[in-house]
């Protein structure tokens, strides 16, 4: 059989956001896939230069629409951190309460896609009732749904109290029975294991060695976890993280769905360690110097660069989102596989092409 | 306050990094700064078991620089965004987008340099 | 096939998991962050909602007492509402209704020293 070579999106029922995929098949068997980005580069780096570093927060929770406030707490921890700024300890455990809440509505989001991609309509649209109660959390307490943009240099803008706490709880408990509902399907169904199960196949050292991040590198057995770094108020949280072992799309789903019903766990258990307090600081002075910043986002490491000259301007801020570090091993994963199953594969890494091009 | 790094040479990075390899760390990416109208700096991140290592490489504007691709498959990526933004060229990329991962055909400056440089024609 | 009953039953019998959007509309929660607007007559046309705006989408005029604001660039941070040192800026709960027509707020009031009171001046187009 010739070879063909085969374009795969940018546009795409699959695919939420646009990536160009060629691929070269040979008979239905992919056996080259190059990656091109560039659909929705934004340049938001470029922005440091006419925006000053308070401003910056606001602007780097748009690099992601669905981990704003995870992109905020990095940048302002790297910050806090330059500037030497002791963050209440409240601050901290509310940081972690709502990362977390964005990480149980990223992986419920992302588990539906996953329903979708292998034709599972339903599974999809109760993944996506389910995550609506936790966009209302995130409404109720903070103002807004997605870009909440609670943080800034030196704490948060906005409290909870016991009222809110107590119903963040009794939501929980609703989310966690209907996830656990799911358990059966996610993990047990033929269908989709059929689908899903040695597809995609990236090995524990093929992981390591491309640089995955995230659930994708857990799912092929390494325990790597950025919350295992200790930031915000990790230290103090009982923490280990899911691992599957297998390395194919099943483990990876796996590994999200676990950790969506762990982040509901880590929710609780920062809701009760949580102490009085103030939210936040006064910073005076400008940041100078360069720090380094990582914390856990849904799809993996993020990794953020900050260089400031004592000034209110930065002179550079760099972001390394998790799927930029997942499109080399996505490259490797799909030669060797069917072309009908580059969609579960693709996926499987939860792309998130505006994080990726900024 | 500045982070703790290695320096390394034009000529050595690449010896580095293979040591790096053989360590078994995970390459985590590549910053670019530009410092000043003539020189950009390069810093490359590794990670072992939560620890990061960092290769720092000033180099001059118009120098070519060896890529580390062949090495780490996963560093192609993010060096073709940094001859995107930079305009630093690297030599023996695995996949080279040839400056025009994010930027257009037409497109004749690099966007991120503080004091642009302006492309040259490729011979 | 008894799973699938039970779902089914418990289908049958729940509320439905959607409203019936325009005809019943869940009442806002008590601090969203919606549209913004500015109470004019209080303003003292300081210019602190447009230093801090991370969109840039505030103007103010000081020598004209004018406070401009495209609603379009605005992205609802709520920063700016901090920043207000007489807390004349507001947002209410609700979210800005659709528009045709590319609306912007143009608002001019009067400075503080002035003793006679204009006419507040709200301007679409």
């Amino acid at each position: 059989m010739a070879k063909m070579t085969l374009p795969f999106g940018p546009q795409h029922p699959v695919l939420p956001e646009p990536i160009h995929l060629s691929l070269t098949v040979e008979d239905e068997i992919v056996t080259q896939a190059i990656p091109a980005l560039g659909y929705v580069h934004r340049g938001l780096e470029k922005l440091v230069d006419i925006r000053d570093f308070n401003q910056m927060v606001q602007i780097v929770e748009r690099v992601c629409g669905i981990c704003s406030k995870i992109h905020a707490m990095c940048y302002v921890q790297g910050l806090e951190e330059l500037m030497k700024v002791d963050v209440p300890p409240r601050a901290k455990y509310l940081r972690v309460m709502w990362s977390e809440l964005h990480r149980i509505h990223s992986h419920l989001l992302w588990l539906g896609l996953f329903a979708d991609a292998f034709g599972m309509e339903s599974l999809f649209m109760q993944c996506w009732r389910i995550r609506e109660k936790i966009m209302d959390i995130n409404e109720a307490t903070t103002g807004a749904r997605v870009i909440v943009s609670v943080n800034v240099v030196g704490g948060l803008r906005c409290d909870v109290d016991d009222t809110q706490t107590r119903w963040i709880l009794s939501e929980l408990d609703e989310v966690e029975r209907e996830v656990r509902r799911l358990e059966s399907t996610f993990v047990n169904d033929y269908t989709i294991k059929k689908r899903t199960c040695g597809i995609g196949v990236l090995s524990a050292e093929k992981a390591l060695e491309l640089g995955a991040a995230g659930p994708t590198l857990r799912g092929s057995g390494v325990a790597q976890d950025m919350r295992q770094l200790k930031y915000a108020a990790f230290d103090s949280i009982d923490f280990e993280p899911v691992t599957a072992l297998d390395g194919d799309s099943y483990s990876r789903m796996k590994v999200r769905y676990y950790e969506t019903l762990q982040s509901i766990d880590l929710v609780r258990q920062a809701i009760a360690k949580m102490p009085d307090g103030d939210i936040a600081v006064k910073v005076k002075g400008r940041p100078e110097g360069e720090i380094l910043s990582r914390v856990e986002q849904p799809r993996g490491e993020l990794f953020y660069y900050i260089k400031g000259n004592g000034t209110k301007y930065l002179d550079r801020v760099r972001i390394r989102t998790p799927t930029f570090a997942n499109i080399p091993p996505l490259a490797a994963m799909l030669p060797g596989i069917e072309l009908a199953d580059v969609p579960i594969v693709v996926l499987s890494i939860d792309p998130c092409i505006s994080c990726t091009e900024r | 306050m500045s982070i703790e790094t290695i320096p390394a040479a034009l000529d050595t990075i690449v010896g580095e990094v293979v040591k790096m390899k053989a360590q078994e760390a995970r390459f985590l990416t590549m910053t670019a700064v530009s410092l000043d109208e003539k020189t950009t700096e390069l810093l490359y991140t590794f990670d072992q078991d939560l620890v990061m290592t960092h290769y720092r490489l000033t180099v001059p504007k118009d120098t070519h620089v060896p890529s580390i691709s062949p090495v780490y498959f996963a560093a192609f990526l993010v060096e073709n965004e940094i001859c995107d933004q930079f305009g630093v060229v690297f030599d023996g990329l695995v996949l080279d987008f040839g400056g025009k991962l994010y930027l257009d055909e037409e497109a004749q400056r690099t966007p991120f340099c503080k004091f642009a440089v302006t492309r040259k024609e490729k011979a | 096939m008894a799973k699938m009953t039970a779902n089914i039953l418990r289908n049958f019998f729940a509320k439905r998991a959607t409203r019936l959007y325009p005809i019943e509309v869940r009442p806002p929660f008590e601090n969203s962050r919606g549209e913004l607007y500015n109470d004019i007559d209080q303003c003292i046309f300081c210019g602190a909602c447009a230093l801090k705006c991370p969109s840039q989408c505030i103007t103010v005029d000081k020598d004209q007492a004018t406070w401009f604001c495209d609603p379009l660039a605005c992205v609802y941070c709520g920063v700016c509402v901090e920043a207000c040192p007489v807390h004349c800026l507001h947002q209410k709960t609700t979210y800005r209704p659709v528009c045709v027509t590319r609306e912007t707020i143009f608002q001019k009031g009067v400075l503080k020293e002035k003793p006679k009171k204009k006419a507040k001046v709200v301007a679409e187009g």
